[in-house]
């Protein structure tokens, strides 16, 4: 632009602005938009790509068309629908769980005195610990003979002392269940602590005056005004709970009903190299996870869009 | 939405304050508050109580259950670290979390700010893109990468983890840097343009200075997804040279074959964890600040 101005100080300010707006904001987005674009949004189309042939065992890189092929095994396969009904149960229940444990310490933790900072912190060290290393706990925890539960069971006389937690249906799945509620219920809480702070107190003292009982008042008012706060929890701990995968690789490697779609697809790609179905199986997993993505990426639609106008 | 956009305020100083007085004297007439705090607190610390116990005991000792290691050893951490796989694990996760944030941060940065303040059209659907990237199962990009890493020579190096991980560490800290830039006065920046800055210059020399905090919330966070991630770290690499720790405690045996690998392997796992709980107690509250702020995950 060759603005043709009367002030002297107005083209040298022009100047001195270098870049337009437009242009600049160009310049900065573009590397990240290329990563993702690159990294994120190009493997999910080769992915498809992948699922849609079929690939010889006997000659590495000869493959042909398949379409639908990998799906219609993936789809009949007995192993996708156990996968598929394990990584449902995990996530329901652990949820669920997560949710009212969660809500259980927000509420202990938003009416505790001083002190609070080091609760916080305290709440924070399952969150910090990594998944990998929570596995690994639980499993010495849980560890037939000489793990810290079988021995207090059998310390104590109690029923149970027999039971090699991760070696049987059932058992094997509720000692992931917990281990990921043990992980993430604290995550959960704080989450719903930043929630319960920004009721105001008035509020209660009115409902109070009232004669309402502390029943009341949290069914009548806590919750109503928690609900925001309580969806993304939940919508946010859903969409990471069906893409579980650390947890049952260390505790199990999948045995023992345990195995998930992402570490179905895993076994299949990695282990027995099959990458046709592999990439059907990731493929899954990838449409059910964004389905619910969708809803989150919706429900915080208002939230991005007060960051984005002007 | 509100959950979302309130927390920082709930995280500041004087709200918290106030309403804690209030607290204290409710918390006179509820003397169960303190039974659930203590069940809070045994909740969180004693499951890693009981990894640390295990780890400082050695031989016939870790086949008793007893609370208190009965002659505490630091055998298994000496051992681990004449380990050469689980120091190479340790070196690569250095290498791979410092770089990952880094990055991440310049160009995470450099993306938030121009969606924050800069006239451009399309931001809505470029934040939410990129925010639904957080979301995608590692798993769905962890083969077709796999092959094209094995392709272009990348397969089982640091670089063929540092690229994937930035990819999902941007987003990240782009969605936490918008939602801080966004709370810097604009008046700031204007009085800079005014003074005959340009639009860059008003961010490097105005913005980042007064989004530090930010700045380090979104680093932290950014770090301990890449000191945490497993599934790439697996699938991505073939041998220790280029496994981060998640990966090669996951591929742990004990230093020699015949012992029981339950200390060394809870040695590890410690040890490894240490770096974070460290991160955790001296930043905890922009930890939080940042967990709440987008309700985005770290």
């Amino acid at each position: 632009m060759e603005a043709t101005t009367v002030k002297a100080s107005t083209p040298q300010r022009r100047r001195s602005r270098g870049l337009s707006e437009r242009r600049l904001a160009g310049y900065m987005l573009t590397p990240s938009l290329v990563l993702i674009a690159l990294v994120a949004a190009y493997p999910i189309v080769y992915a498809v790509w992948l699922s849609l042939h079929d690939y010889s065992v006997r000659v590495p890189g000869l493959k042909r068309w398949d379409i639908g092929g990998n799906y219609v095994e993936a789809l009949t396969s007995a192993d996708f629908w156990e996968a598929f009904r394990t990584t449902f149960v995990f996530t329901g229940v652990s949820v669920f769980l997560e949710l009212l444990l969660g809500i259980a310490m927000a509420l202990c933790m938003h009416s505790a005195f001083k002190g609070q900072g080091a609760l916080r912190t305290i709440v924070l060290v399952p969150w910090a610990v990594l998944t990998v290393v929570t596995a690994m706990m639980w499993r010495t925890i849980f560890q037939p003979d000489l793990g810290f539960v079988t021995s207090m069971l059998s310390t104590f006389g109690l029923p149970g002392a027999d039971i090699v937690w991760l070696g049987e249906d059932g058992w094997a799945l509720a000692v992931m269940i917990f281990a990921d509620v043990w992980k993430t219920a604290p995550f959960m809480a704080l989450l719903l602590l930043a929630g319960l702070q920004v009721i105001p107190e008035d509020v209660y003292d009115a409902a109070k005056v009232d004669g309402a009982t502390a029943w009341q008042r949290f069914v009548r008012i806590t919750l109503p005004l928690l609900r925001p706060a309580i969806l993304v929890a939940l919508i946010f701990r859903t969409l990471d709970a069906l893409r579980i995968f650390d947890l049952p690789f260390v505790l199990t490697r999948g045995a023992h009903g345990t195995n998930t779609l992402s570490l179905l697809a895993y076994q299949e790609l990695q282990q027995n190299r099959i990458i046709g179905l592999g990439s059907a199986l990731s493929v899954l997993t990838f449409l059910i996870v964004m389905t619910v993505s969708l809803v989150y990426i919706r429900f915080v639609g208002g939230n991005i869009r007060a960051l984005t106008e002007e | 939405m509100e959950a979302a956009g309130v927390s920082q305020e709930a995280a500041g100083r004087p709200a918290v304050a106030t309403r804690g007085r209030r607290r204290r004297r409710r918390s006179k007439t509820h003397p169960l508050l303190w039974v659930g705090v203590a069940l809070i607190v045994l909740f969180c610390l004693f499951p890693f109580y009981w990894l640390v116990n295990v780890s400082l005991k050695t031989g016939p000792e870790l086949s008793a259950a007893d609370l208190l290691p009965p002659s505490p050893s630091l055998d298994n951490y000496r051992s681990i670290f004449q380990n050469d796989d689980f120091t190479n694990g340790l070196r690569n996760s250095a290498i791979v979390a410092f770089t990952v944030t880094i990055v991440s941060l310049v160009f995470g940065s450099f993306a938030a700010y121009a969606l924050a303040r800069l006239r451009i059209r399309g931001k809505f659907w470029m934040l939410a893109i990129i925010l639904s990237v957080t979301t995608f199962p590692g798993i769905a990009i962890a083969a077709p990468l796999f092959k094209l890493w094995s392709d272009v020579g990348l397969y089982n190096t640091l670089v063929g983890l540092v690229i994937p991980y930035i990819t999902f560490a941007l987003p990240l800290s782009i969605y936490i840097l918008v939602s801080f830039f966004r709370e810097i006065p604009k008046d700031l920046e204007e009085a800079a343009l005014v003074d005959g800055a340009t639009h860059f210059q008003a961010f490097t020399k105005v913005v980042i200075p007064l989004a530090a905090p930010g700045i380090a919330t979104a680093g932290i966070l950014c770090f301990i997804f890449a000191w945490n991630e497993f599934l790439l770290a697996i699938t991505l690499t073939s041998s220790p040279s280029a496994r981060t720790v998640p990966a090669a405690i996951a591929y742990f045996t004990g230093s020699t074959d015949y012992e029981e690998p339950l200390g060394t392997i809870s040695a590890a796992s410690v040890t490894i964890s240490i770096p974070l709980i460290v991160l955790v107690l001296l930043f905890q509250k922009r930890i939080v600040a940042g967990l709440t702020s987008g309700a985005v995950k770290g």
